[in-house]
């Protein structure tokens, strides 16, 4: 399982990293593996209000549909836009060119309050155990 | 017993592999008191005793083949060529179930593949799904993708009162527990316009409507998308043989019936809904859907794709919980549309405009009779009558064996005497000529 | 070995149809609102009966051989049925036709009603959802018109078990409902501790249950009586999910079992064909509390028009009827069939069909449980879940699907895979009475050297098929690159 060292981690796994005071969010490595092969990602519009832990979007393998959990609240900014001719970019680099969202928080401390890749990586042990 | 093939040595072989003495050993969960229930149905018949049977029945009935049959009203008496049973009625194809394993359904998936192409080519659309129960429910199913369309922030349908009062009950029923508006009291185009506004999901219109008119839609097309509503429209595939499809008056969804298409009316069903959008609301629409794609050699083959739409996988949060189409209703319709082809279609189109429009102007001609012209009609019309159309319908049958039109009263009371002819290529002229005269026997 | 697209054998000028010459004037035809072109294609008769016979041989049906689906009944499908629904007094009828002369239709009709009332335990059936799924989708719009109707209305939760069909949660969604999961016991039934814990918890928003029986591992709901009774003491009501129907013919009624409602599957339990994926036709049954409340029309007689000896039969409305599901009255060519089927059985007939249902699914569990893990040893009802090949065959990466595509090169139809969910790498069983005990033997022959072939070598499992029409096909690229009809420019470039 890789993980992203600067990266937040949430029990959805999802994860989110600070950028010029705006927060990107993906999904995990360990989330893009047992999908499987991502067909599709739905995501929000620029502009739209999310709170912490609010479903955002649907990402789709060919056998299953996961929400996507917000990491923080506050503002869409971006969505990668690359995501709808080119799903595989969420197998291929999670935390990289397989972005979902950028979100202006709208708590500054949210992103703190998650887990750090150490606790996120015994989390996923434990979860599997 | 035809259908069980085991002999009592089979049975004692089995019972004893299982390890019970019996075949009622294998029921003991069930609760003794309700065990065994004494079902009080008729003793069993033969194979001939059942065929007398159900051929006295049958024979009970007057069939659209023994009268002349003028009624419509979202049931059709089309031709059907004799290819198309003779092909449905291969055990390969109704035999197999849903092609959940498509390597060994490439029957089903190739054909349904070739049902969407022809969908889309007949409506004018881009993507068809693999059909509906029939029009009634794929019209309802287009109301829930409106509302998914707008993320349930929308929860208001207008829907044209000449929209088949059919449908508009199936649209309420489906509806019922989704705290939506259904608002289907205005009938022509200016109060249609007025009844949209920005909470209105969807504009359901109806092509031909259940009057039989036709008319440019573009203009409704234009409201609905000012005010951001998906535009229905329900059509009558035969008639979209020779008229402008739905796509070109710019239709976000197009759904019907696909009776006429080779499905003969058996006594209102099975019949087959099509359902027909955008491309842009490809993954927001329900039922199955077939796609291309190829196997690990690269040879191409079918699957069913997007999957993740649908029931057995989203569960609770599933766009509908349709999960069969009507395989083998749809695989009727492509051999039919097969069958009449690029030509085929139009002239039985254009064979129902020319004897409906005969048999108006012969009608119009009646003392006492009218036909209602406010509209070009396709293959329906109205006729006003001197006398109820019950009475009428009643004599026809009666002395001239005739099955006569729909009674407009009922749904809609300014119509009271109003009848609702239709006229197919299944009418010849002395059928036609019989009609006019009986009416005009009747009412002197 | 991939077949052309009937466009792609389409050459301009060929027609299969022959159509009479108008005999009439011709009308004016209004010119703004014709279209300018239909691409259909265009082919002779004989083209399109080889095109569509060779598509048919693509496929695999129970007439081809063994379908074990699970959860579907894939049983023989009698031919008397098919000839029987294509007579013209019953293909050639308008569904709005005069009453009068449709009798014969309307009479077939009510005793199909009687038919399925007396078989299910249920006081009035309506015939007319189309399907299993709207026949589930009538069922619980009906719970909720009858808690509406008492004045009820707070009431809007409603209990699946988590080993459900995918339609029970989607339909009560549909239905705008709430749908709270209830998790099944290590004998794979209810767990009725938790059932009861949620009945208290939702006591006053609690509409009822929807619950299959036999559940959907094949095993028949020991504690149904009780399940029963707890959601009726909390004021709920039990939807039966008929399904799984086919092993409780003659041998025990829902309605007597405490069920309030219940959707028969014509197309599973009354030998009526699949066709490729409908049509089916699931009609409805009702206590006498929940009858007023059914789709319609249903058929019943009409004194008023009825003479000595000669019932009139009539298109009725309930009271307080959730309304039409669909056009006119329902899948009248299929009860044409499971009609016939029902009088070809006879009550003694029907009872064997559960029988023997039940006796072939023991005996393949019985053979194949030795070698394939079964989760829950004991006596099953029409089918059974395996938990996929083998600890060690699983290790060599060999699964569920790829067990089920190497059947395909044995000349047998899969079982269901994956379903259901709570048990992993399901395998899911369903021989139907119908199989003979040969059959079911040659099966799990297959079964077992298809494991002898997994611990040979595990790749001749991954690359099956191999005799099939197509090898397996790349689910993923149909959904990333998605063709959903066929282009005239592509296929020309």
């Amino acid at each position: 399982m890789k993980l992203d060292p600067e990266a937040r981690y949430t029990e959805h796994h999802e994860w989110g990293r600070l950028v010029d005071d705006e927060v990107v969010c993906g999904i995990t490595d360990h989330a893009q593996e047992t999908l499987s092969d991502v067909v599709y990602v739905e995501l929000p519009m620029v502009g739209d209000v999310f709170d912490a832990g609010e479903p955002y979007g649907v990402v789709e393998s060919v056998k299953a549909a996961s929400d996507l959990y917000t990491p923080v609240g506050g503002e869409i900014t971006a969505v990668n836009e690359e995501l709808e001719s080119a799903p595989e970019l969420v197998n291929q680099d999670p935390y990289g060119d397989g972005w979902m969202i950028r979100i202006e928080p709208s708590d500054p401390d949210e992103l703190a309050e998650l887990m750090t890749a150490a606790e996120y990586e015994s989390f996923v042990g434990e979860e599997e155990g | 017993m035809p259908y069980i093939p085991h002999s009592d040595t089979d049975r004692k072989a089995m019972l004893e592999r299982i390890g019970v003495g019996s075949v009622a050993d294998l029921f003991q969960d069930v609760p003794e008191r309700v065990r065994f229930p004494n079902l009080d149905l008729p003793a069993a018949l033969s194979e001939m005793g059942a065929r007398w049977e159900l051929e006295s029945l049958a024979e009970a009935n007057l069939t659209a083949g023994e009268a002349s049959c003028f009624l419509g009203a979202g049931a059709y008496h089309h031709f059907v060529p004799a290819v198309v049973d003779a092909l449905v009625s291969r055990g390969e194809f109704y035999s197999s179930y849903t092609p959940y394993q498509a390597e060994v359904s490439q029957g089903t998936l190739q054909s349904i593949f070739e049902y969407q192409t022809m969908i889309c080519e007949l409506t004018g659309m881009d993507v068809s799904n693999a059909s509906h129960y029939d029009g009634a429910t794929s019209t309802a199913e287009a109301v829930i993708t409106a509302i998914n369309v707008h993320r349930m922030r929308r929860k208001k349908a207008v829907i044209s009162r000449f929209v088949h009062p059919e449908y508009r009950e199936v649209i309420r029923a489906y509806t019922q527990g989704l705290d939506m508006t259904i608002l289907d009291t205005a009938g022509e185009p200016e109060d249609i316009r007025g009844a949209l506004d920005e909470e209105t999901a969807c504009l359901i219109v109806q092509y031909p409507d259940f009057l039989g008119r036709i008319e440019d839609l573009s203009p409704l097309a234009a409201a609905a998308e000012a005010v951001g509503a998906l535009f229905v429209v329900v059509a009558d595939p035969t008639a979209l043989g020779l008229l402008r499809p739905p796509g070109e008056f710019g239709a976000d969804l197009v759904t019907g019936e696909g009776q006429g298409l080779g499905l003969g009316l058996n006594f209102g069903g099975p019949y087959l809904g099509f359902f027909a959008a955008r491309q842009k609301y490809v993954r927001k629409i329900a039922g199955r859907l077939v796609g291309q794609t190829v196997d690990t050699n690269g040879e191409r083959g079918f699957v069913m794709t997007l999957t993740t739409r649908e029931q057995h996988i989203r569960r609770e949060r599933a766009i509908s919980n349709i999960c069969t189409n009507q395989g083998l209703m749809a695989l009727a319709a492509t051999v039919y549309m097969a069958a009449l082809g690029k030509c085929g279609l139009r002239t039985v189109a254009e064979l129902c405009y020319h004897k409906a429009h005969y048999a108006a102007a012969q009608i119009d001609g009646l003392d006492g009779f009218s036909v209602v012209r406010d509209k070009p009609f396709f293959k329906e019309f109205v006729v006003r009558c001197p006398m109820p159309v019950a009475e009428i319908n009643e004599q026809l049958l009666r002395g001239y064996v005739i099955i006569g039109g729909y009674d407009l009263g009922e749904e809609y009371p300014e119509l009271e005497d109003h009848m609702l002819l239709c006229v197919t290529e299944m009418n010849p002229r002395q059928e036609i000529d019989l009609l006019v005269s009986a009416l005009k026997e009747v009412t002197s | 070995m991939s077949r052309p697209l009937i466009f792609e054998i389409s050459r301009p000028g060929r027609c299969a149809a022959s159509l009479p010459d108008l005999d009439v004037p011709r009308t004016e035809l209004p010119e703004e609102l014709l279209r300018d072109d239909l691409a259909l294609p265009e082919v002779s008769e004989g083209d399109l009966v080889r095109h569509y016979t060779h598509l048919s041989q693509m496929n695999y049906g129970v007439d081809t051989g063994f379908y074990p689906l699970g959860s579907c009944t894939m049983k023989h499908n009698p031919k008397i049925n098919e000839a029987m629904a294509r007579l013209p007094g019953f293909t050639n009828l308008h569904p709005y036709q005069d009453q009068e002369t449709v009798q014969g239709a309307l009479f077939l009709m009510h005793t199909l009603q009687a038919f399925l009332e007396e078989i299910g335990g249920f006081a009035t059936v309506s015939l007319q959802p189309a399907a299993g799924a709207q026949g589930e989708l009538a069922g619980v719009l009906m719970m909720r018109a009858y808690h509406q109707e008492r004045g009820d209305t707070a009431r809007n939760v409603m209990f699946v078990p988590d080993s459900a069909h995918g339609t029970n949660p989607a339909s009560t969604s549909m239905s705008g409902m709430e749908v709270v999961e209830i998790p099944s016991n290590q004998h794979g039934g209810v767990d009725l501790d938790a059932l009861t814990a949620a009945c208290q918890q939702h006591h006053e928003r609690l509409v009822g249950m929807m619950l299959t029986n036999p559940n959907t591992l094949g095993l028949f709901e020991r504690q149904v009586e009780e399940i029963c009774a707890v959601v009726h003491e909390h004021g709920g009501l039990m939807y039966g999910d008929g399904a799984n129907l086919n092993p409780l013919l003659g041998i025990a009624r829902p309605g007597d079992l405490g069920f309030d409602v219940l959707h028969y599957n014509l197309h599973k339990t009354f030998s009526t064909p699949h066709g490729g994926g409908g049509p089916g036709s699931g009609p409805v049954g009702a206590s006498p509390a929940l009858a007023d409340f059914l789709p319609g029309p249903i058929v019943k007689v009409d004194p008023d028009r009825s003479e000595e000896d000669l019932p009139f039969y009539a298109l009725w409305m309930p009271t307080h009827t959730i309304g039409r599901v669909k056009t006119f009255y329902g899948h009248f060519g299929v009860f044409v069939k499971a009609y016939t089927y029902i009088r070809m059985l006879g009550p003694e007939g029907l009872r064997r069909v559960g029988e023997y249902a039940v006796l072939n699914a023991n005996y393949l569990k019985e053979l194949l449980k030795g070698t394939y893990p079964l989760p829950h040893d004991r006596v099953c009802m029409h089918e059974f879940v395996l938990a996929g090949p083998p600890k060690d065959v699983q290790e060599a990466d060999v699964r569920t699907m790829d067990v089920a595509k190497r059947l395909m090169d044995y000349g047998f139809h899969p079982p269901t895979v994956y379903f259901p969910l709570i048990v992993d790498e399901a395998l899911m069983i369903e021989p139907t009475e119908t199989e003979n005990k040969e059959t079911l033997e040659a099966f799990a022959e297959a079964m077992l050297q298809i494991v002898a072939e997994a611990r040979d070598d595990p790749d001749i499992l991954h690359d099956a098929p191999l005799q099939a029409p197509v090898r397996r096909l790349d689910e993923v690229r149909a959904a990333r690159d998605l063709i959903l009809r066929w282009q005239p420019e592509e296929n020309e470039a």
